[in-house]
């Protein structure tokens, strides 16, 4: 036992260094790699992408009317503005506004109001054409948004908030 | 082997936390300072490749158990989504389908080293049953997770093993039903399949800790059979030692279980399992996956249904009284050269038995696989008693010091006459 | 010692080797003719999907296929890189051509059909809206295509189901020269259920393909033997898409795992180099 000095005695200290640490840092470098599949499994897979972006016809929808449609999961609430409903957004003073906003920053085409179904309190879905601005009232805890679907009185703290949109066409507008 | 540890912890804070909880000690003493033989080969690298396997197949199951829907309506769908929309869900389905292959492939390895070596003689018989008990563990959450993707050849598996219940008598058609929790293999079954499937793993993870333990208490075998004398003089240090040459071939293994999952993750795959379960139409060939076909030789080989089924149980529960069985003081095949040739026939009935599981049932495969599992069950219960009595065994080195000096060509004690 | 580890390795690996070669024909092999191995690009440890080719199968499906049999897959994954490679215009132009069932009711509570989107699933045929619908109709329901290249298998017998596992030779096609085999193997003109190929030879399905019955733009030769290819190239990439980045990363995994097995090796020589 022992007979020999063993080899690594004598060897050079910096040469077998090198190849643990090389080793080491390949093998973290393969828990990394691994990792990643196992992470990134858990982000939205292709068919939730897929439906990340809808495209919904508006032709038919009347003046005067809400609809209601599903994107990314929640509710989002298209409405077609009458005229009065329209100078009531415009004619609002900033300074009645707890997040002050112009109508015309939350709308391209004025006629057509596309904001998040979600009120910005607690999270619940505000009821259209309720609250004593005919925008929105939120039943949870009482928020009530105007006809530019701005908070005008109740808990939450910002407006609704207002996706990413484009018009197709007259009849035709692609959410997000 | 086992007992209190001397390891002080260098930090301060690593001696507060070790005089609550004694951790770091028991990893010292278990992994880090254990002394193991010098003379172990690479096989006895297969531990430790068993519990990287468990492992992976416990993290690639949790998240595959996060996109699955455990019912007969939409399993098959919920699989498909995970194969074409989940990010990498292709690659963690294929790294849990075939890590289960490769898990059952290095246990086999395990346990076949172990018969070779007499790792399951006095003192390591209770390590050796716990290791039957989880072979048993792995058995079932294997079944019940062949089940899950709702294929024909899934259906058809549930089928014919839950049917073996039947084969009880006055109970065995409750029993089924109560399995079932219907009349048939469906949707209930499904459902308590997935929860078992989830749960057994766990379980596992449970009985390999006690399995450890208990090799930590005797030490590990070696392949000369001779126990440790002389602790500095026979054995060596887990850490470095062992540690690298597992991590080592733990590598090696990684190489053939990605050869699988990315060139051929389909080769183990039946073909009818990707058509979906069809409760009114059994496929032409059912086979189980390969890891179960000695055992589904074994119980199409007899033609009784009882006896068929009380065989195929007793193919495995038969292996925990090896230590009985086997009536041999002299522990490794290196120095018995009767069981040697024994133990490569036993090889070649168990590859055999696998190869006739998987063909067509026939006058000739029957014949076959009646002798084999005769070959397979006169090994346990003939040969290994009688061995002990008549076996002229080869003189064993004085210790294991001196069989690693002997292998290294230099000088070293006389050999022991056994 | 080493002959022992080889002996026991070799045992122990060719249980799994066995069962591989399974599947469920169960013929006379000298009158079953087996599908022959074809050559695929798709095929070896590089090998890709040719788009033009999938394209062209897809065309084949669409004209002809699709008349009876599902192929339950995304229109979305036509646009997904590694698979035929249509532009995202030309996958909506397309799946707006297809009228699908919507999920969910419309306000006076009737089920409707609507133009497709890309998220959407090719519908079902219009004349079998369902596998009972089909099965009224031809005895037996046409099969979704979607897993069809994966579904179909033909016993490859000892000791060909060992070299199919090995490196360098590994075949993963054989749904592909199955299908192929199949579109190819209805020898006798005169009776449109038999098929060299089939099991049993009698086949519900009547010679689907026919010479020029589709119209290739690419000026690839409208053979039912191209026909074949491409519709079963096309097939095994709606069973198998992630092929390329399975392939790709696999290379890269392949490379870094020897690597780091030389690197481990080394260091377990070192180590042990301390060993009295």
């Amino acid at each position: 036992m022992g007979e020999h000095l063993s080899s690594a005695a004598i060897e050079n200290p910096d040469r077998r260094d090198f190849l643990f640490i090389a080793t080491g840092a390949v093998a973290a470098v393969g828990v990394g790699a691994v990792a990643w599949p196992l992470i990134d499994q858990m982000n939205p897979d292709a068919s939730t992408l897929a439906l990340a972006s809808i495209e919904v016809d508006i032709g038919a929808i009347p003046e005067g009317q809400i609809v209601t449609v599903k994107w990314r999961g929640g509710p989002v609430f298209i409405r077609h503005r009458t005229k009065k409903e329209i100078d009531e957004a415009v004619n609002t003073p900033l300074s009645e506004l707890k997040d002050p906003q112009t109508d015309a920053q939350r709308v391209k085409v004025p006629e057509w109001l596309i904001v998040i179904g979600v009120c910005t309190h607690l999270g619940c879905v505000p009821l259209g054409h309720e609250g004593q601005y005919d925008g929105w009232k939120c039943p949870c805890h009482g928020s009530v948004y105007d006809t530019s679907g701005r908070i005008r009185q109740g808990p939450a703290p910002l407006n609704l908030f207002v996706p990413e949109y484009a018009f197709l066409s007259a009849t035709k507008v692609k959410i997000g | 082997m086992s007992g209190t540890s001397t390891y002080v912890p260098k930090s301060a804070l690593g001696r507060w936390f070790e005089s609550r909880l004694p951790i770091l000690s028991l990893v010292h003493s278990s992994f880090i300072a254990y002394p193991v033989p010098r003379n172990i080969n690479y096989l006895w690298a297969f531990g430790a490749i068993l519990a990287f396997m468990l492992v992976a197949q416990i993290v690639t199951g949790v998240v595959l158990a996060m996109h699955y829907v455990p019912s007969a309506a939409m399993a098959f769908a919920s699989v498909d989504h995970i194969m074409r929309d989940v990010n990498y869900g292709w690659l963690i389905r294929y790294l849990h389908t075939n890590g289960a292959s490769l898990f059952f492939f290095a246990v086999y390895v395990h346990m076949f080293r172990g018969i070779y070596y007499g790792s399951y003689k006095a003192p390591r018989e209770v390590l050796w049953i716990l290791g039957v008990i989880i072979y048993l563990l792995m058995m079932a959450t294997a079944f019940m997770g062949y089940v899950l993707p709702w294929g024909s050849m899934s259906f058809a598996g549930a089928t014919v093993i839950t049917n073996l219940f039947t084969a009880i008598p006055l109970v065995g058609v409750g029993v089924s039903h109560w399995l079932w929790g219907g009349y048939a293999v469906g949707d209930p079954t499904l459902n308590r399949f997935y929860s078992l499937h989830y749960l057994l793993p766990f379980m596992i993870v449970g009985v390999v800790g006690l399995h450890v333990w208990a090799l930590h208490v005797t030490g590990q075998n070696n392949p000369d059979g001779v126990e440790v004398e002389n602790v500095e003089r026979d054995t060596m240090a887990f850490t470095p030692y062992a540690t690298i040459k597992d991590v080592f071939a733990l590598s090696v293994f990684l190489i053939v279980y990605a050869w699988f999952v990315f060139y051929i993750p389909n080769y183990l795959l039946d073909a009818d399992n990707s058509v979906m379960a069809n409760p009114l139409v059994t496929p032409a060939h059912i086979v189980p996956e390969w890891y179960l076909l000695p055992f589904y030789a074994i119980l199409r080989a007899i033609p009784n249904k009882l006896v068929g089924v009380v065989a195929l149980f007793a193919a495995i529960a038969l292996l925990a009284f090896l230590p009985w069985l086997d009536t041999s003081p002299v522990k490794s095949a290196k120095y018995r050269p009767m069981f040697r040739f024994f133990f490569w026939v036993f090889v070649v009935c168990c590859v055999g038995l696998g190869y006739l599981g998987s063909q067509e049932v026939s006058d000739g495969t029957t014949l076959a696989a009646r002798i084999l599992a005769l070959g397979y069950f006169g090994f346990l219960v003939v040969v290994l008693p009688l061995l002990g009595l008549i076996e002229k065994t080869k003189p064993m080195p004085a210790s294991i010091a001196d069989a690693v000096l002997a292998k290294k060509g230099l000088a070293s004690a006389p050999p022991v006459a056994s | 010692m080493i002959r022992l580890k080889t002996c026991l390795f070799v045992a122990a690996a060719l249980l799994p080797l066995v069962a591989g070669g399974s599947s469920a024909l169960a013929q006379d092999e000298a009158e079953q003719p087996k599908p022959t191995r074809q050559s695929w690009s798709f095929s070896g440890l590089f090998g890709t999907y040719d788009p033009a080719q999938l394209q062209r199968g897809f065309q084949v499906y669409r004209e002809v296929c699709s008349a009876c049999h599902r192929l339950s897959i995304p229109f979305r994954t036509l646009g997904e890189p590694g698979g035929p490679g249509y532009s995202l215009a030309q996958v909506q132009t397309l799946a707006a051509s297809y009228q699908v069932t919507n999920d969910e009711p419309n306000d006076k509570g009737e089920i409707f059909k609507r133009a497709g989107a890309p998220s959407d699933d090719f519908p079902p045929p219009d004349a079998f809206p369902n596998d009972q619908a089909a099965a009224a109709s031809f005895g037996k329901a046409p099969p979704d295509m979607a897993l069809l290249a994966k579904a179909r298998k033909y016993e490859r017998g000892f000791p060909w189901f060992i070299f199919d596992a090995l490196p360098f030779d590994q075949y993963q096609e054989i749904g592909a020269d199955y299908i192929y085999a199949i579109m190819t193997g209805y020898t006798k003109a005169d009776d449109p259920k038999w098929n060299l190929y089939y099991p049993g030879h009698t086949i519900a399905m009547p010679p689907p393909l026919v010479d020029g019955s589709v119209a290739y733009t690419d000026g690839t030769p409208p053979t039912v033997s191209n026909y074949a290819r491409d519709v079963a190239a096309f097939l095994s990439w709606a069973s198998e898409p992630n092929l390329a980045e399975r392939k790709k990363i696999g290379l890269r995994a392949m490379i870094f795992l020897f690597v780091l097995a030389a690197l481990l090796y080394f260091t377990k020589k070192r180590i042990w180099s301390d060993l009295h």
